[in-house]
């Protein structure tokens, strides 16, 4: 018998997305992605010049990346500022956005991504890529390409698209596995992989391309954001 | 002069030999080097290995302590594992905060073992709600020479295989002067180990050497086990670095990697006591 989904999903159904760009003036890009009740906030500030200049690179712009969760994004408050999590993340999230980037274009200089969790339902830190890829196109940086992002759960045998909380603790049969995934939103460019519980290393490039159906649907909404706030500004 | 970047030179050098399948030291792509285990690091600690990888060296103990159970797993011991790369054991390393590769180091050595879950957390309880093992794994380096993870993994599993509780009173007071012959209770023949595909080029590469490792423009580290000696099983995995990998990339993993882990296992249970 397949899984059933605690909120009456199918399994490949991503929960509803909403994208919003511009939500922080003062950035030079940013914007808001959601799956279903998790809500991400990114903003990018930058190119601008890297201080202090011992941590410069002469052939490339610096990519920063700070993730965190605010206090009251979750059930239990979370201390605010970096933990051992927080830190992870951000630092492969850096790497999950960094090969869509034209980085040589901006020697000596430095990119910062903030991204912050405001409503945390699982799945947060793909909602922030999704978010931080957005807000670095409305930046203006020179990008190859869009980067998406989705998480991919097993439930005991199947397999799922875009977990959420309740799922994330399912603990019948083999348990809870849950995948996180980013990729070139047009290329076979795996750029964020993570993977949590227990999966045989047969069926993990199919959780991949349960992954790539979900690709196609989030870069329409993330496209369709960023065509809508170019038209608002002709 | 060891604390020098590595040159473009012998980047190219490698990624060239790499794509004819050759190494500096004469191993396949795939062929991981081979490894000593030793026990009793610290007669202090409730359990600890040494385990030499090549020329890579790392020390882990397991130290045992009571404490109060997280409040979102009231009937279950914690784990955690932590540790530092000590400016002892090489050049690249500066004292200060611990920075990310530290941080990487222990967190996916934890999640591996956390995720198969190999210690029977639950068994941990001493009061419940109230009183709980802490079962804390730290891991020091004493010399890199790349595959720092892989050498990690192997040296906490061994030193958690011959972990032996310190004596406890009415109290909850520890005694850890005196052990038991209580050890720490395990999921049977399940051994969850990490292993880490490094990338140059079109190349994969498992067990780097130093400089391998630092010539690498990407790698991806896998946890994974015999799950109760039945089938594999992969725990955990995060991919590191700026470079991307293909799906081609990963179908090529999943076929070497039960098959790099029975060998790694089968050399570990020379070691077991």
């Amino acid at each position: 018998m397949a899984f059933k989904r605690p909120d009456g999903r199918k399994l490949e159904e991503i929960r509803p997305m909403m994208a919003k760009i511009g939500v922080v003036p003062n950035a030079d890009g940013s914007a808001i992605f959601s799956f279903g009740k998790t809500v991400a906030i990114a903003a990018v500030y930058g190119p601008r010049l890297l201080h202090p200049q011992h941590m410069q690179d002469p052939k490339s712009a610096v990519l920063r990346v700070n993730y965190d969760l605010l206090s009251f994004s979750v059930s239990d408050r979370k201390k605010p500022g970096p933990s051992r999590r927080s830190q992870e993340i951000s630092k492969v999230t850096e790497w999950a956005l960094s090969p869509a980037l034209d980085l040589k274009e901006f020697p000596n200089t430095v990119i910062d991504v903030q991204i912050y969790i405001l409503q945390a339902n699982a799945s947060t830190r793909v909602a922030g890529i999704n978010a931080a890829s957005m807000a670095l196109a409305q930046a203006g940086i020179p990008m190859k390409d869009l980067v998406c992002a989705v998480s991919v759960g097993k439930m005991d045998k199947d397999l799922v698209l875009d977990v959420n909380d309740e799922e994330e603790h399912f603990e019948d049969g083999e348990g809870a596995t849950d995948m996180a995934t980013a990729r070139l939103a047009n290329s076979d460019k795996w750029t964020l992989l993570q993977l949590d519980g227990k999966i045989q290393p047969d069926l993990y490039p199919k959780a991949l391309s349960l992954a790539d159906k979900a690709f196609a649907k989030i870069y329409e909404v993330q496209k369709k954001a960023l065509k809508s706030v170019m038209e608002e500004e002709k | 002069m060891s604390a020098m970047n590595l040159s473009n030179l012998t980047k190219n050098t490698l990624n060239k030999m790499f794509a004819l399948g050759k190494r500096f030291d004469g191993r396949k792509l795939l062929e991981q080097r081979e490894f000593t285990v030793e026990y009793d690091v610290s007669y202090k600690a409730e359990g600890s290995a040494r385990v030499k990888l090549g020329k890579t060296e790392v020390v882990v103990g397991v130290k045992l302590g009571v404490g109060e159970p997280y409040p979102d797993s009231l009937d279950s011991g914690n784990l955690m594992a932590s540790g530092d790369l000590l400016p002892l054991a090489s050049p690249r390393f500066e004292s200060g905060p611990p920075k990310y590769n530290s941080l990487e180091l222990t967190r996916l050595v934890e999640r591996a073992i956390r995720e198969s879950h190999v210690i029977d957390l639950k068994k941990l309880v001493i009061k419940e709600g109230e009183k709980v093992w802490t079962v804390m794994i730290d891991i020091y380096p004493i010399n890199d020479d790349g595959a720092l993870i892989d050498a990690a993994s192997i040296a906490a599993m061994a030193a958690l295989m011959q972990t032996h509780f310190p004596e406890i009173d009415k109290d909850g007071k520890i005694d850890y002067d005196k052990k038991t012959t209580k050890k720490l209770p395990l999921l049977e023949n399940t051994i969850p180990l990490s292993l880490t595909f490094y990338k140059l080029g079109d190349s994969l590469v498992v067990d780097p050497t130093r400089e391998e490792e630092e010539a690498a423009d990407g790698k991806i580290v896998w946890g994974i086990s015999h799950y109760k000696g039945k089938e594999h099983m992969i725990h955990s995995a995060q991919k590191g670095m700026d470079a991307h990998l293909s799906t081609d990339d990963i179908t090529e993993m999943m076929k070497n990697l039960p098959k790099l882990y029975d060998d790694t296992l089968k050399k570990l249970k020379k070691f077991l006591k």
